[in-house]
């Protein structure tokens, strides 16, 4: 069996009668990028919170290193957490900051000053050393959090929405800044985000929690294309959500009835019985409106509205049962001469519709 | 027609006049004026009769004789002493409770600051003739460890230093225990959570982080403390010896006994140069708008900061060392098992503590109620049986009716009063920006900080030449001086957190700034100008230093007439008072924290 180097077994935790954590069952290995994707209350900060030792689990099992670290305090986990208000010492100035977990570490002074320099240099900030954190920018403050956490090389670093206070020009900058440092030291990053761009951007596969529990965990691209249930198919990106009847089951394909009495045809990934209902999902990038022929599904229906995103135009169809669709295009000079009103047909691939079972949705 | 239409905006354009300078002083200026002419203005004047003779010429035979008479020394002394240890004492207990108010959740805490202030609210006098009751010879305590074994012979803890401790840091603490709570409850969290991922254990985490970062807190939370432990009377006077003598006694025995004004001048001059130097210190090592419980993190540059920072940084040094030491002890005597939780000692520790130090803020206000129902003829430990007979007295008697409606007339009035006054003031300083508010706001809460005595004794001079004294006008105008900065403490509290934007919101949806301030603004602040009110009031009804000076020994108040009972005889008879007393303040507590909470439901 591989050494996973944090790995959590069925961890529960309640405030009161609130389940915050089903069981959350998690293995990383070393080096590697796994986010906790999922929205507000889903329980990722209090998965987070207990792998940090900050709570304790009601139930379960957590091992850092191969080590059991259920109850073992902070202070011993070697782990390293970066805050979503970067919790700098209001009272020291940076270099003091910084040097906290050395000092902690009874490391001596020389060694300190040496370590302190070398990490403001990885993050650029050498020279607000002597300064206070309130005296820094948000983009600042944040670094030299990250910078006091990779000071002392611990083997894991555990990141609480740490970018979600910044603007969005700056946070895509620290977002590519986190990732080149988690490459160039190959440290291992557990990391928590409730924005599904950043997830996609930044991690090697992706956790996401849904309502206190694991709803689907892999590399990005899977989660993207092959989301195994409703809410993860939701969650990440935008979606066309159907329900739907299956007619036919072939070899490697499914026929299915969906709305407006269209016949979809779709991969065959997990067994499903005719007659069975079952939701399909397509992402509107898939769906063309050029009519082309060779494609293995098609629908009429009317374009009720042209949205021009910037480099994106949404396209919105109402089907002839009243169902919308989506179809998104890369926005072109003179891309479309349909006007809105006209009938139009949309098409996609079989292997873009994606299948999901009522079980895995519930 | 056309060209009447357009000579329209010209019109309108020149009927836009700026509002003059002076009216928008209006609001602060009835504060500025009352504080000038009834706080100033006397205190002045009682502070320059120290510098004349009996026959008017300018001298300094006063401050001469302070000089060479060892035994004002000596008292002086005796009072830096007295409330040095009050300080001391009322830190270290406080302290533990400070921290757990502020790491509970706010349920919790409610129902718990409900009872930390509830010596605060209560009685002055009752808490200290419970203390009477509580310490004696033959009181609870004394029974209690007799019966215990713990004693063979009754311990003398009343009318001495002892006793003048506990009694001193029973009435300050919750002072004290409040600052550092407001300071405590702005520390971020996360910040300890930080620092134990960072590899500090707890002891550390607690030292190096949390506690510097509540210094400010126990810094202002002492100096108030002190400051006002300086001025007091009644609780040493009452519970202690004859060489527990504070300044305000002295300063007491000379206007009363001797009638020399000049003297006394002298001596507040001392007591104020004293609180005028402790100012100083302060200002010097934290600065003062620490006091307002704004944590500044500036460091004061001036020679005493930088000492001072030395020092607090070496004392935080060994305590984190010795934390991590005790720490490293533990884990291995008890090494730290992974697969199971370690019991959380600290915390039952910390809660045992903090229960109590309530408990002892709590129980001798409750002490009195059993006593007052006593069939014996003098305050005792345990009450014999069961009589009504303390009561009767109380209720039949003229002079406590006459005292009682008094108090009420006083406190409703001097309230309202305060709010009229302090209330536009607050809104002044919290909405608007100008050069020098921050010696406005120390100006308006000034009255705070100077010893109650010394405006007694100076109202006292002023009203002796307005006829004033023995006056119940006399007595409101007084008592509306303590009131108006507790008014504006608190008014400028409350609106820190109010939205201005709804007042904005109610400009664009067409109302007036009166139609504003009546419909929208008050009716949004409204429970915590009820809260402002009845912190004026109970500060009114429970005041005895003012009382005791300009109602010229003529008319009284309760707690006037409470002391006045107290000098000459201890009977149940003042229990009785204190348990009516006690519940009525509690009413007033328990509505204005039902009025409260309905506001914050809104």
């Amino acid at each position: 069996m591989t050494e996973y180097k944090l790995r959590t077994h069925n961890v529960r935790k309640t405030y009161g009668s609130v389940v915050a954590l089903k069981a959350a069952s998690i293995e990383m290995q070393e080096g590697e990028f796994l986010t906790l994707l999922g929205p507000s209350g889903s329980g990722k900060t209090t998965l987070l919170m207990a792998i940090a030792g900050l709570n304790n689990p009601d139930s379960g099992d957590i091992w850092i290193d191969g080590k059991l670290a259920n109850f073992l305090p902070p202070f011993k986990r070697d782990l390293g957490m970066v805050f979503q208000n970067y919790a700098l010492f209001p009272h020291m100035n940076i270099f003091d900051n910084i040097a906290f977990p050395l000092r902690m570490r009874k490391m001596p002074m020389a060694l300190i000053r040496k370590e302190v320099a070398r990490v403001l240099e990885i993050v650029e900030l050498d020279h607000v050393a002597k300064r206070f954190p309130r005296e820094l920018s948000g983009g600042q403050q944040q670094r030299i959090a990250l910078a006091r956490c990779f000071v002392y090389k611990p083997s894991i670093i555990l990141m609480d929405e740490p970018l979600g206070a910044l603007d969005k020009k700056l946070r895509e900058t620290l977002q590519r800044e986190i990732k080149q440092l988690h490459e160039n030291l190959g440290i291992t990053v557990l990391y928590v985000t409730h924005d599904q761009e950043e997830a996609m951007v930044m991690s090697d596969r992706i956790c996401v929690m849904n309502d206190g529990s694991i709803d689907q965990i892999g590399t990005p691209n899977e989660l993207y294309f092959q989301p195994s249930t409703m809410f993860s198919a939701d969650f990440l990106g935008e979606s066309n959500l159907f329900d739907a009847q299956v007619l036919e089951v072939g070899k490697d394909s499914v026929l299915m009835r969906g709305p407006a009495g269209m016949n979809v045809l779709g991969e065959l990934k997990e067994p499903v019985k005719i007659g069975e209902q079952v939701k399909f999902m397509i992402r509107p990038e898939t769906v063309d409106t050029d009519n082309d022929a060779t494609r293995d599904n098609a629908v009429e229906g009317i374009l009720k509205e042209v949205i021009v995103f910037g480099q994106i135009t949404k396209y919105f169809i109402e089907l002839s049962d009243g169902t919308e669709m989506v179809s998104t295009q890369l926005t072109c000079r003179g891309s479309s001469t349909i006007e809105i009103g006209q009938r139009i047909i949309l098409n996609w691939a079989k292997t873009s519709t994606v299948i999901l079972t009522n079980d895995a949705g519930s | 027609m056309s060209s009447k239409s357009e000579q329209l905006p010209s019109v309108t354009y020149t009927s836009i006049v700026r509002p003059r300078n002076w009216s928008r002083f209006l609001s602060i200026s009835p504060a500025i004026l009352f504080l000038g002419f009834f706080f100033i203005y006397p205190v002045v004047l009682l502070l320059g009769l120290s510098f004349v003779d009996s026959s008017g010429t300018l001298t300094l035979e006063h401050y001469t004789r302070l000089y060479e008479k060892a035994v004002y020394a000596k008292v002086l002394l005796i009072t830096l002493k007295i409330a040095g240890w009050t300080t001391i004492f009322s830190i270290l207990a406080g302290y533990p409770i400070a921290y757990l108010l502020s790491t509970v959740k706010s349920s919790t805490r409610n129902s718990l600051v409900i009872w930390v202030l509830m010596p605060f609210w209560t009685s002055f006098l009752v808490r200290t003739f419970a203390w009477i009751v509580l310490l004696g010879r033959h009181g609870a305590l004394n029974e209690l460890l007799l019966a215990l074994g713990i004693v063979d012979a009754p311990v003398r803890l009343i009318f001495n230093f002892t006793g003048v401790m506990i009694g001193m840091v029973h009435a300050l603490m919750p002072l004290c225990i409040l600052t550092m709570m407001s300071v405590m409850e702005n520390i971020d969290r996360n910040l300890v959570s930080a620092a134990s991922t960072l590899g500090a254990r707890g002891g550390q985490a607690f030292w190096r982080v949390y506690f510097p970062l509540s210094a400010p807190g126990v810094a202002a939370g002492g100096m108030l403390v002190f400051i006002t432990a300086l001025g007091f009377f009644i609780t040493p006077a009452l519970l202690g010896g004859a060489r527990d003598t504070m300044i305000v006694q002295v300063i007491i025995f000379q206007i009363h006994e001797v009638l020399n004004w000049g003297f006394a001048g002298a001596i507040a001059m001392l007591l104020l140069a004293s609180v005028l130097v402790i100012f100083f210190f302060y200002d010097q090592l934290l600065g003062l708008s620490t006091l307002s419980g704004e944590s500044t993190h500036e460091h004061k540059k001036g020679v005493i900061g930088r000492i001072g920072r030395r020092l607090g940084g070496g004392v935080i040094n060994i305590l984190g060392y010795l934390c991590e030491q005790g720490g490293i002890l533990i884990d291995k005597l008890t090494p730290q098992r992974t697969d199971r939780a370690r019991r959380q000692g600290s915390r039952t520790t910390l809660w045992i503590t903090a229960m109590t130090v309530i408990a002892f803020l709590c129980i001798p206000a409750l002490f009195v109620i059993p006593v007052s129902f006593t069939e014996d003829g003098f305050l005792g430990w345990p009450p014999k049986g069961f009589s009504l007979q303390w009561y009767e007295q109380v209720l039949n008697s003229p002079a406590w009716a006459a005292a009682a409606s008094r108090s009420f007339v006083v406190a409703i009035s001097s309230a309202l009063l305060g709010m009229s006054i302090g209330v536009p003031a607050a809104f002044f300083l919290a909405r608007r920006q100008f050069f020098g508010k921050a010696a406005l706001f120390a100006f308006l809460v000034s009255p705070i900080i100077m010893p109650n005595i010394i405006i007694a004794v100076a109202l006292f001079y002023l009203y002796a030449k307005l006829g004033l004294v023995g006056t119940n006008i006399g007595l409101i105008l007084g008592h509306t001086i303590l009131a108006i900065p507790y008014v504006v403490i608190t008014v400028m509290a409350i609106l820190k957190n109010y939205d201005h934007r709804l007042d904005q919101a109610a400009w664009t949806l067409g109302a007036n700034k009166w139609q504003t301030l009546t419909r929208i603004t008050l009716p949004l602040l409204s429970a915590g100008l009820i809260a402002a009110f009845m912190f004026a009031f109970v500060i009114s009804f429970d005041e005895l230093t003012i009382a005791l000076f300009v109602t010229g020994g003529e008319v009284t108040t309760l707690p006037k007439q409470m002391w006045d009972d107290a000098l000459m005889r201890v009977s149940p008879a003042l229990a009785a008072v204190a348990t009516l007393l006690l519940a009525f303040m509690s009413c007033i507590i328990f509505s204005t924290e039902y009025v409260r909470r309905r506001g914050l439901r809104k």
